[in-house]
């Protein structure tokens, strides 16, 4: 119940942090909205609506990767470069429970930055937001952001011992737009890539996502995301002990 | 039982020099210290910068691994048992960092109570009671990024006490505040050993240490080079003769001769304005006014005074030694 309640406690206040960032804010308004222009002008070419509607959702998940994956390595910077960092890790609870928070902060980013793509290309490119199955569509818009923080939290804790931990996290930002399917399909991909797609969870979320705008059967891709994310934070529990020990053994936690 | 109590507790650092061809090298930073801190006493780990007190201090409160030696915190293991001793004791350190600025003082309050368990019907008293003790009450709801360096510093130590540990390790909390502030730190830091908790202050300021701590240990370049009460220490120079002399730029050589003349003890250099002072620690009985101003034949000499040793100069002359 306690560790609940410190999930909520902390992820509120880190959501109240990330709000108060004028910078992290601008980036975060108008980020995602290059992205989904690049992608629509593309697109658009194409002369298909359906297709459309595809590179349209694809994006909306781009912008929600992005906010996780480039943050979660810059997360922990942040903690260093305020000084915070050593007095997280000198706390009694487990370094994960303190992170999970922070990460989900920035999915819940993530969130708006879905919502803000959707609304953009309605707006501004005219491509209809007809969705088949609206409350899995929200559900499956919840368990990608719930799975991406339980990536982000997977990598903010195994970067936690390297001072460049941002270059990593902005490592991992496009190689998942092209491996999870976000605006290509994996069928397009070579076959080696594929055992790649199917363990990250962005694959399944974004899968969820169109088969429930679509029309089509989310749940089990849904589910599957969902596991993943589990999984990622039952890794990430296990990696933060032998993290946190090798970075007290190294003498890097107040590095900056 | 001790509540802190390390033993031959050594710490070394691995870092590499040069580009291409890099080199490993290892930096000792502390070399083999022990001792002991009762309950209820406050220690002071006195010494100058570099010279192993916060890295014995983050060894003490896990953030650090001992390369060997051990070290226990309320009978436990400071390697072993991290996590419990991490739940029972607090640690507070100087300078402006440490806090989230976007927050108020209040919520910084908040996520540490959180992180550090508190039970939620105890937070709200605890949070009021520790800004009334610092005197943040009135300020609490502003962002911390508006507060000054001594309010912030006085976040550090009311985020310090907010689960009530036992032990509180305190590490240069006073540094960069302005003489009020680092005074009222200071009675802050009194009035908590009257509560009965046991404290270990890091700091540089001989003063300061002589006015908050039972007992003292000096530590210089890794090592213990004295332990024992202020007056202790003030005693193993009460017998000696301080002799300052004002320069005008004084050359290293110089004062590596004036060290080797017999009869001195230590040598330091102070920086005042213009001026530096020459400032010679002498035995008694030595006279060597004219030895001393022999060697700095050449150079321009102001205002020669001699003086009783305070325990400043017991300081230095125990962390200029080889």
């Amino acid at each position: 119940m306690s560790s609940l309640r410190l999930l909520a406690v902390s992820w509120y206040l880190q959501f109240k942090m990330i709000l108060r960032s004028p910078f992290d804010g601008i980036g975060n308004v108008l980020y995602p909205l290059f992205f989904a222009t690049t992608a629509l002008f593309v697109f658009r070419a194409g002369h298909s609506p359906r297709t459309l509607i595809y590179a349209s959702l694809g994006a909306a998940v781009m912008g929600m990767w992005s906010a996780v994956s480039t943050s979660a390595g810059s997360a922990m910077q942040r903690e260093r470069w305020w000084g915070t960092l050593e007095l997280l890790v000198a706390a009694p609870r487990h370094f994960s429970l303190v992170m999970l928070p922070a990460t989900l902060g920035l999915a819940t980013v993530g969130v708006y930055n879905l919502t803000a793509t959707l609304l953009w290309g309605r707006f501004v490119f005219g491509i209809p937001l007809t969705i088949t199955h609206p409350l899995l569509f929200a559900l499956s818009i919840i368990g990608t952001a719930l799975s991406f923080g339980g990536l982000g939290l997977l990598f903010a804790v195994s970067f936690v011992r390297f001072r460049a931990a941002w270059v990593l996290g902005n490592f991992f930002e496009y190689p998942v737009w092209l491996i999870c399917g976000f605006l290509v399909p994996l069928a397009l991909l070579p076959g080696w890539v594929r055992p790649i797609s199917w363990v990250l969870a962005p694959t399944w979320g974004m899968n969820a996502i169109r088969e429930s705008a679509l029309g089509g059967t989310p749940l089990p891709d849904l589910l599957l995301c969902l596991a993943l994310g589990l999984g990622y934070v039952g890794a990430a529990v296990l990696v933060t002990d032998r993290v946190l020990y090798d970075a007290r053994g190294r003498g890097t936690l107040s590095l900056t | 039982m001790a509540a802190i109590e390390a033993q031959e507790l050594r710490r070394t650092y691995k870092t590499h020099t040069g580009t291409v061809r890099r080199k490993l090298k290892e930096v000792e930073a502390v070399r083999g210290v022990n001792f002991a801190i009762e309950e209820g006493e406050l220690f002071g780990l006195l010494g100058p910068n570099g010279a192993g007190k916060t890295t014995t201090i983050k060894m003490l409160i896990t953030l650090l691994l001992p390369t060997s030696g051990s070290a226990r915190v309320l009978g436990l293991d400071v390697v072993k048992n991290a996590q419990e001793v991490r739940r029972r004791i607090g640690y507070v350190f100087g300078g402006e960092r440490g806090v989230y600025e976007r927050l108020s003082g209040y919520d910084n309050l908040r996520y540490f109570a959180e992180l550090y368990g508190v039970p939620p019907k105890l937070q709200k008293p605890r949070i009021e009671e520790l800004l009334e003790l610092v005197g943040l009450k009135g300020r609490e709801h502003e962002r911390a990024e508006g507060y000054s360096r001594g309010m912030k510093q006085r976040l550090h130590v009311a985020r310090g006490l907010l689960h009530d540990p036992e032990v509180l390790f305190l590490d240069e909390p006073t540094i960069g505040l302005d003489p009020v502030g680092a005074r009222e730190l200071r009675s802050t830091i009194a009035s908590l050993t009257a509560g009965g908790k046991t404290v270990l202050l890091t700091t540089h300021y001989m003063f300061e240490a002589d006015a908050l701590c039972d007992r003292i240990a000096v530590i210089s370049k890794g090592r213990i080079v004295a332990e024992g009460t202020p007056a202790d220490l003030k005693r193993g120079v009460d017998r000696g003769r301080v002799l300052e002399v004002e320069v005008y730029g004084v050359e290293d050589k110089t004062i590596e001769r004036v060290r080797g003349l017999d009869g001195v003890m230590a040598v330091s250099v102070e920086e005042r304005e213009q001026t530096q002072v020459l400032v010679v620690q002498t035995q008694a009985e030595a006279e060597l006014t004219s030895a001393i101003l022999g060697h700095l034949n050449g150079g321009q000499v102001g205002r020669i005074s001699q003086r009783e040793p305070t325990l400043e100069d017991a300081y230095v002359a125990l962390v200029t030694e080889e």
